[in-house]
């Protein structure tokens, strides 16, 4: 395993933006440092030689569980509407994503 | 007095649920100002259902083999109609519109559940600070931490606050805090408990466990809680073990590995408490042999990005659009990034970042794959090992509960606290934190058993043994 650059401020940011999360300039600082020990700990690992063995995903290996396909009750429109920050129309209501059409 | 002793004096007239609950909410009442161990205790709910199972007793009905005891719920645990906030600001308010199988369960058994116990934000961290509410203090010493991420649950049961709770074990969170507090902390096999109802943080490492101030306690409420749920499609396709009744089996013939990787790096007390901890085995009947596991010091690295990665996709849910908060904005992703940035602390945030760059183009195979693979590296050394042992004891955290703030701006610092947890979660393996003895400054040390998959009932007879030999 090659070695790898420590994560720079750029590569923060980028990740902040995937994350959907805004970061100021000294926070930018902060997690990058943090990050960058948290990541050169896992130098350790990045030194094993574990091609040969097979990724883990969940430790039991179950796998297509299903039910059989029946109705059953599903939870009430009205409660879990409730527990949203906006309702349009007994619907979720986020800002407008497409603009009027010309 | 048992839990079971207390349910059946519930059960029998002797005392009422009424009084039990009243008792539970008044200890609440006078220490939790200090401590903090609850973020919402449910007063009017709890003295309701304890006056319903006083009225089924009244009419010959049996309430349960839990009756009238009272029981405090991790805040990541849903309850239908009860405020579950995951101790983030982000969930703040949000009652759910199910409840957590979990907590059906207990209903079934007779449980009353008096509150929602502190949590680090999330689950992630090791001490309950990062609690959006605040931490919580450990009752043996408050200027310490309770450890995390269930250090409320821990703090409530060390307080005496209430005998039961359920915490949440990624990778450690139920024995660490457990160890920290001196009481008993059992995370099971993964898939014995069901996880539906549980907030997801890192779903191939999450599991509900039981706090208890016994080891006979725990496996009750374990034997409650476990078994086959269709509603998780990872819970395991069988009952709940048989706990109880093997409890007094001791551990004659039993052969446990004395495992040095999970000493390396302890404090001087902690590693003396667990070699006791190992003469006490032996002088039962158990053959005990120095045991070398290399691999497992692997895990933490693996930890810190395998769990990372699934809390960045687990997290992406927190949208400000079906739950929770949201502040305004004029656009969706604008509206998205102000929700998130405000409602989560820097521990989530440093969390989905480190995942969302283990999981990005360029670095999965070298973080996230890497991290896979060493995985099943631990878990194939584990496999030999279970090979020459039945169970393994070790330590469950290198020192005793720290100060409050101690490890607060060093993440790495902080994260090391779980080296000795975090490889069971990796295996799936259950593992159990069982107070064992103090150190110097009077705070609790707990030693730690681990187990392969399925072996509670081997775990819980062994902790027993323990217990009986502790010198805390």
């Amino acid at each position: 395993m090659a070695e790898l650059e420590p994560i720079s401020a750029d590569e923060v940011r980028h990740v902040a933006r995937l994350a959907r999360l805004a970061l100021t300039d000294d926070e930018v600082e902060r997690f990058t440092e943090q990050l960058g020990s948290i990541l050169g700990h896992a130098a350790d690992i990045a030194a094993l030689d574990v091609a040969s063995i097979p990724p883990t995903a969940h430790p039991f290996g179950l796998v297509n569980v299903l039910r059989d396909d029946v109705v059953t009750a599903s939870l009430d429109r009205d409660e879990v509407l409730s527990q949203a920050p906006k309702v349009i129309e007994e619907r979720f209501g986020v800002p407008r994503i497409a603009s009027e059409a010309p | 007095m048992s839990v079971v002793g207390l349910a059946a004096t519930i059960r029998s007239g002797e005392r009422t649920a009424r009084e039990v609950t009243e008792s539970a909410l008044a200890s609440i009442e006078r220490d939790d100002a200090s401590l903090h161990a609850f973020v919402d205790v449910q007063i009017d709910q709890a003295l309701a259902r304890a006056d319903s199972i006083d009225a089924a007793v009244a009419r010959g009905d049996d309430p349960g083999v839990l009756a009238g005891v009272p029981l405090a719920l991790k805040d990541n645990l849903c309850q239908h109609g009860e405020v579950t906030s995951c101790a983030s600001r982000i969930l703040e308010g949000w009652r759910p519109p199910y409840d957590a199988t979990v907590v059906t369960k207990l209903r079934a058994a007779g449980v009353v559940v008096v509150g929602k116990t502190n949590m680090d934000e999330f689950a992630m961290g090791s001490s309950t600070e990062n609690s959006a509410f605040g931490p919580t203090r450990n009752p043996r010493d408050p200027s310490r931490v309770p450890g995390g991420s269930s250090g409320g649950s821990a703090a409530a049961v060390a307080a005496s606050m209430v005998p039961l709770s359920l915490g949440s074990d990624t990778g450690g969170s139920i024995r660490q805090p457990a160890a920290l507090c001196g009481v008993v902390g059992v995370k099971p096999t993964y898939g014995l408990v069901s996880r539906f109802g549980l907030v997801a943080f890192a779903s191939s490492l999450d599991q509900i466990g039981p706090f208890a101030t016994t080891v006979a306690d725990a496996a009750v409420l374990l034997e409650v809680i476990a078994g086959h749920d269709p509603m998780d499609s990872t819970s395991l396709p069988e009952e709940a073990p048989s706990l109880v009744a093997h409890l007094d089996d001791g551990v004659e013939g039993l052969t446990v590995g004395l495992c040095t990787d999970l000493l390396d790096g302890c404090d001087a007390e902690v590693v003396s408490a667990v070699r006791r901890a190992a003469d006490v085995l032996a002088a039962q009947g158990a053959a005990i042999v120095e045991i070398a596991i290399p691999e497992l010091r692997f895990g933490l690295s693996a930890y810190y990005l395998l769990a990372p990665a699934e809390a960045s996709s687990n997290l992406a849910r927190y949208d400000g659009v079906r739950y929770g908060v949201r502040v305004e904005a004029s656009d969706v992703e604008a509206m998205n990034v102000a929700t998130r940035t405000a409602g989560f602390g820097d521990e989530v945030k440093r969390r989905i970042m480190l995942g969302t760059y283990a999981l990005s183009a360029g670095y999965f195979d070298a973080y996230y794959g890497q991290a896979q693979r060493t995985r099943t590296l631990i878990i194939e050394a584990f496999d030999r090992a279970y090979g020459q042992v039945d169970l393994l004891l070790g330590a469950t955290t290198p020192t005793t509960a720290f100060e409050l703030g101690a490890k607060i701006d060093d993440p790495m610092a902080m994260y090391l606290s779980d080296v000795c947890t975090i490889p069971s979660n990796l295996a799936g393996h259950p593992a159990m934190s069982v107070p064992f003895a103090q150190g110097a400054d009077g705070l609790p040390i707990g030693v730690q058993l681990l187990g392969p998959g399925r072996s509670e009932e081997r775990l819980f007879r062994a902790a027993s043994v323990l217990e009986a030999g502790a010198s805390s």
